[in-house]
């Protein structure tokens, strides 16, 4: 049994391997990329929507409210990269019932890319919205003997954040094989069910910690 | 008993009672968690989505436990690197 797709090579040259986690996240960013670029191919401003823009706008304004809710201020400047990764991890989730496919968060250089990502975000975030110094005094407050306990904390809650999705959507590709091999027909079903309500959970589990983790970066009183 | 099945038995022992053992704490966390979430949304039916919204993230957290266990669970059955490494030592 493969546990994660980057064991699959489909083609190599040299040093350079393509294997089947390169593959699927180029499928879903594809994916994502003809979907946007179709629906809003029309846009119209009366009320005879298109049915795709309709999907769409119910979308990103649901994201854009969450975001608001979460972080009190405005959506606008988190929404391209919350936004992003709430879609892309969702999809490749839900692509998951497809045959033959598998997705690319079940592989934890995955996972991995998308965590650091967060943990670059937040000092980001934090200096535009602070300066460089407001944004460091979070490290020393309340005293400088916080600082070693803050940036290992940083470290651990990308780990967590790597691990948490890796994990659970590993966990649903490698359960369902194991009970194709025991009870066939009737129980990977179900089990492939909750796998796409695990993964809705984890892309909007995941979007969110990030959303909370760049709030308490750029909120400039209070907070923690 | 050789060095292989030894490492075999080891690892599947352990594997089990990793995730046996680590699921615990995290079950009795979420119950505690969800039990206290739907008393709040039981005294204050209009925060509910709040609250909703909290106990997913909260759940996320705690069920995290349990699935680095079952991350170490599943290494240790399906790629042990010992395994791997007695079993290149002992091929060569």
């Amino acid at each position: 049994m493969r546990i994660s797709p980057d064991e699959l090579v489909l083609w190599a040259w040299g040093p350079f391997r393509l294997n089947a986690t390169i593959v699927y996240t180029w499928a879903v960013m594809a994916m994502l990329l003809l979907v946007a670029r179709l629906a809003t191919r029309r846009l119209s401003a009366t009320t005879g929507l298109p049915r795709w823009q309709n999907l769409l706008e119910v979308l990103v304004s649901g994201m854009r409210e969450q975001i608001r809710e979460m972080s009190q201020q405005d959506p606008g400047k988190y929404l391209p990269f919350v936004g992003t990764l709430f879609l892309f991890i969702a999809t490749s989730n839900v692509l998951a019932v497809v045959p033959g496919f598998t997705p690319p968060t079940a592989s934890l250089s995955t996972t991995t890319a998308l965590a650091l990502c967060v943990l670059v975000a937040v000092p980001l975030y934090g200096i535009v919205e602070r300066g460089l110094r407001g944004y460091l005094a979070v490290y020393v407050r309340p005293t400088v003997f916080m600082l070693p306990f803050t940036i290992v904390g940083e470290l651990s809650r990308t780990v967590a954040l790597a691990v948490r999705l890796y994990g659970n959507v590993m966990s649903g590709t490698v359960i369902a094989g194991i009970l194709l091999s025991i009870v066939p027909f009737f129980f990977p079903i179900v089990l492939q069910l909750l796998g796409l309500l695990t993964g809705l959970i984890q892309a909007y589990i995941f979007a969110v910690l990030a959303m909370v983790y760049i709030a308490s970066a750029t909120r400039t009183h209070g907070g923690h | 008993m050789d060095n292989l099945g030894l490492i075999g038995a080891v690892s599947i022992v352990t594997a089990g009672l990793t995730i046996a053992i680590g699921s615990i704490a995290p079950a009795l966390g979420e119950a505690r968690a969800a039990a206290q979430a739907l008393a709040s949304i039981a005294q204050q039916p209009d925060e509910a989505n709040t609250i909703t919204r909290t106990l997913f993230v909260s759940l996320a957290m705690i069920e995290s436990t349990a699935i680095y266990c079952f991350v170490v669970a599943m290494i240790l059955i399906f790629a042990n690197p010992f395994w791997n490494r007695v079993l290149a030592a002992a091929t060569r």
